[in-house]
């Protein structure tokens, strides 16, 4: 029992102080036939040291991207992390703390939320940014039902095709449950089409749902997808790379109503796929609708300027059933994370960083194309991202052999698009290196 | 002793032209991106973040990390939420690079280790659950209610059912009937007994061939094991409605009892409480769902299945009955790899003794305050109870009792149990020790507790008095809402 201080001569004296003769006497209360009359059939306890044994052991059959260079992505990266975002976050007044209910003894994690929903803000050119979601996935769903709220439209909402399949399974799960229909407009060029959405988005559309830049990594046509929502009365919802910002144009200055994000980008490592950390931010005056903690400034009794959760009326513990969502635990750890990872980053670094994976991408794909084998199912209008076509149709051997060289070489897209059953998603972040990138394509061209 | 330099906001520490990265010129041929985007998609100018050195960040982060309460720096009995100690072995664990540094899309068999312990991990929560089957997907307490609500629409569909009605009782987290409507149904209170159990009589009147899942808190918000769960289970079955239980209370049963043994068909763990994972100062947490055999098939997907033939674990997405996703990748995966490590830490003999001292330290404490706080729901509890501050309120003038007690417990260094919710009890003070509290610690809050409720209600009405702030304008904050910082005009 490693956590538990009291030793059996407290124990006596805190029954004698109740009243009851053993432990087991507080758990009358539960009726003997409900009780379990065995131990439980889990396996035994470890010390620390076999535990820790045991854990390695199970780690080390798993092959970590230090053991391989990673070209997977498909919204979970593998960019460089600084190492003041783990030194900072792990700090056990950050780590151990919880939700900021009493604000006099949180001001620490309520000004970080609030500097974190300014940065957030910066990065997105969005009004007002929530405190955090669970993850991309599900901040493009909330999103979703949130302009349902802010539209009163609940018939019918639109998504693009080239939005990460995963999120639109999420939005299928949710959607089965409350009736509305979700449009998915096939985007088979590689970006959505003007055309395609004027065609299906009418005054029952709550809103259009697409991803810039998209799962295949090309940069949308932003200004024209929001005249055609707009025109209809929908809004316009947008999943970014918070990355991509460094240098593409913010969101918030090309008409997007609603920004969600996955933020694991900001700081955090892949982890397997979580936790990660989901980025909402929207419009002023849909606030009142947004779902999540939100931290805002005000004065203490003496006049200090401060912060304290704020518009608290939106939310589970107060309107119940009313709420604008059930989400209570969000992820405040990694938005402490993106917060210093944007902080040191700065507008440099932000933008240093965007260029580099965008350069190194095109270097990629130019290199891969000059052989007869691969050609880019797209065009050349991505971001980190390619998609590449293997001419011999034979994805899986390809990956194969760059598995058995050490090399994570991309995401085969047949499992969510049959139309590319012969095509990989390569993505090129910042860490990989020319001669990475070098040595990839001979693997894949041997 | 601090100045107030490193604590501005961040952005009025910056200064153009500092940066706290010196990133590589690119080592392949720099293009012009214009060429390759349509017009306009490029930004003229980097996004207007702050610009900062290294250490300002460092310095900044450090001292607001200082204006926190934590549980590695204070006792922090914040009912309903288990804020127990977070072990730092299983930090070390999950910071290894084998379990953190890993691709979910990498293929199965360079995870095979990862796989076996969420195999592991969902075996482990189906017998301490009862319920043999398990997602681990869900990122959040609420998140797996909702999940499993939906996972029920999707039973009753399949049924040829249309259920429409979730019930809970007025005693039940908020995330409750969030969650129901968010899953597409309707929702209905039931009130408690004076006694803190579900008021029989009056479910009886609202079950009927709508109702499709009845949710309890077992033990309850109030502290209380629920007697009569199996009667109300079985109530709920014979009209053909299910059983949800919220976790959150887990931490009081472990090894004791199993929700699947008295009834529940479906529930949630918080691993961020019951299993320890860090708080995070607002998450992350994890929500997996444990459901009965029957309704498996209708878990999110995938989850980790284990292939006898080649003796290998596997992503089972092969299921045609589920409800599909409800997020992306795999889960909260670091939160659940702290979390096996913590059971494995206990074992069968220590996740019951986790129960025990966790029950023992709760009817200690209010064996300890009970003398000048009231606590309305009798002098037994589980894991936590809820005191009352009115009528030691009203004795003694207090204005807000349960605030002014709260925020006076700040000065003597002490973080506040959760105060007013329940909402079935007035000025609830709602108390949960956790198991890694010791006999002097309790006994020092006692102390303290009754020294507050003796001071004058002028002391209380202005606590705290030793914090750096003092009760925030909460309302001038709802009012005019001012979510982020902007540059001052001059």
């Amino acid at each position: 029992m490693p956590y538990v201080f009291n030793t059996d001569d407290e124990r006596s004296e805190m029954l004698a102080a109740i009243g009851a003769e053993s432990i087991d006497e507080l758990f009358n209360c539960i009726p003997q036939d409900m009780q379990l009359k065995r131990a439980l059939n889990i396996p035994a306890g470890l010390g620390e040291m076999e535990l820790t044994a045991h854990l390695q052991a199970l780690s080390t059959q798993n092959k970590s991207i230090n053991e391989q260079t990673c070209f997977l992505g498909g919204g979970s990266y593998d960019h460089f992390v600084p190492a003041v975002v783990d030194t900072l976050a792990s700090r056990g007044e950050f780590y151990t703390s919880y939700t900021p209910y009493q604000p006099e003894v949180s001001q620490g994690n309520l000004q970080v939320m609030f500097e974190y929903q300014t940065l957030i803000c910066q990065l997105t050119g969005m009004d007002v940014s929530n405190a955090s979601l669970y993850d991309g996935g599900t901040a493009a769903t909330e999103a979703m039902l949130m302009a349902m709220r802010v539209t009163r439209r609940t018939q019918k909402v639109v998504v693009a095709s080239s939005v990460h399949p995963e999120y639109r399974q999420i939005l299928e799960t949710y959607f089965a449950c409350i009736g509305t229909e979700m449009v998915v407009v096939d985007c088979g060029i590689g970006t959505m089409q003007a055309a395609a959405i004027a065609q299906v988005v009418d005054e029952e559309t709550a809103a259009v749902l697409i991803q810039n830049p998209n799962f295949f990594g090309n940069v949308e046509d932003i200004a024209t997808i929001s005249e055609i929502a707009h025109a209809q009365g929908a809004l316009l919802v947008c999943s970014v790379d918070p990355i991509s910002l460094g240098i593409l144009q913010r969101p918030g200055d090309a008409g997007v109503d609603i920004v969600v994000a996955e933020g694991q980008s900001l700081g955090t490592p892949l982890l397997y796929g979580g936790p990660y950390l989901g980025i909402m931010a929207c419009r002023e005056s849909f606030v009142r609708r947004l779902p999540g903690r939100i931290a805002g400034e005000t004065v203490d009794r003496n006049g200090k300027q401060c912060w304290v959760l704020t518009l608290q009326t939106r939310e589970q513990h107060i309107r119940r059933e009313k709420a604008t969502s059930n989400i209570c635990t969000n992820q405040g750890l990694f938005a402490l994370r993106a917060a210093i990872y944007l902080s040191v980053m700065g507008p440099q670094g932000m933008q240093s960083v965007a260029n580099l994976c965008t350069q190194k991408a095109h270097y990629a794909a130019a290199e891969l194309i000059q052989h007869d084998r691969f050609e880019l199912a797209f065009g050349n209008g991505f971001f980190k991202e390619f998609v590449v076509r293997d001419t011999q149709n034979d994805v899986q051997q390809l990956l194969h052999q760059a598995c058995e060289n050490n090399i994570l070489a991309g995401l085969p897209l047949g499992r969510w698009y049959d139309e590319l059953a012969d095509c990989l998603l390569i993505t090129i972040t910042e860490k990989r290196t020319k001669q990475e990138i070098d040595d990839l394509v001979n693997i894949l061209t041997q | 002793m601090r100045n107030t330099q490193a604590t501005k906001l961040i952005f009025e520490l910056s200064q153009p032209g500092r940066s706290g990265v010196c990133i590589a010129e690119s080592d392949v041929p720099n293009q012009d991106p214009a060429e390759w985007f349509p017009t306009g998609a490029l930004s003229a100018t980097p996004p207007p973040l702050p610009e900062l050195t290294e250490p300002d960040v460092v310095r900044h982060f450090t001292n607001l990390s200082t204006l926190n309460m934590s549980v590695d720096t204070h006792y922090y009995p914040l009912g309903s939420c288990t804020m127990k100690y977070n072990p730092k072995r299983n930090e070390r664990i999950a910071a290894f690079d084998g379990l953190a540094q890993i691709h979910p899309y990498q293929p199965e068999d360079t995870v095979q280790g990862m796989l076996q312990l969420l195999y592991g991990l969902q075996n482990m929560l189906a017998e301490i659950s009862g319920l043999p089957v398990v997602s681990l997907q869900p990122a959040a307490g609420a998140h797996g209610e909702l999940a499993a609500l939906m996972l029920a629409a999707a039973y009753f569909r399949e049924q040829g059912e249309n259920r429409t009605i979730v019930l809970a009782p007025d005693s039940a987290h908020g995330t409750n009937p969030a969650s129901a409507r968010m899953a597409g149904f309707d929702f209905v209170t039931i009130p408690s007994c004076s006694d803190g159990r579900v008021d029989i009589e009056k479910l009886k009147e609202q079950l009927n061939d709508q109702t499709a899942v009845f949710m309890i808190t077992n033990p309850s918000t109030l502290g209380l094991f629920d007697d009569q769960v199996r009667e109300i289970s079985d109530l709920v079955h014979e009209c053909g409605g299910l059983i949800y239980l919220d976790g959150a209370n887990m931490n009081a049963i472990l090894g004791i009892t199993r929700p699947g043994d008295f009834g529940a068909d479906m529930m949630h763990f918080n691993p961020h409480k019951t299993f320890s994972g860090p708080h995070g100062g607002g998450g992350p947490g994890a929500g997996p769902i444990c459901v009965t055999a029957e309704l498996g098939a209708y878990l999110p997907k995938p989850i980790v299945g284990f292939d006898d033939s080649s003796q290998t674990y596997f992503l089972d997405n092969n299921r045609p009955k589920s409800i599909g996703r409800v997020r992306s990748f795999f889960g909260n995966v670091g939160v659940l790899v702290r979390a096996y490590s913590y059971i494995l830490s206990h074992g069968p003999i220590g996740l019951k003794r986790i129960a025990e001292n966790a029950v023992l330290n709760a009817n200690y404490l209010l064996s300890q305050v009970s003398g000048f706080l009231d606590v309305p729901l009798g002098n037994r509890c589980m894991h936590e109870f809820v005191a009352s501050a009115e009528s030691v309120g009203k004795q003694n003038g207090f204005h807000q009792p349960a605030m002014d007690i709260a925020k006076r417990l700040l000065d003597y260094g002490y973080h506040p149990p959760t105060v007013y919710f329940p909402l079935t009890v007035h000025e609830a003070m709602m108390m949960e020790p956790t198991e890694t509290e010791s006999k002097q610690t309790l006994d020092e809050f006692a102390k303290t507790l009754e020294t507050i409720v003796q001071e004058s209600p002028e002391v209380l009405a202005m606590a705290p008095h030793s914090t750096i702030i003092s009760r925030p304008d909460e309302v001038q904050a709802a009012r005019k809402p001012i979510m982020k910082w902007t540059p001052k005009q001059d």
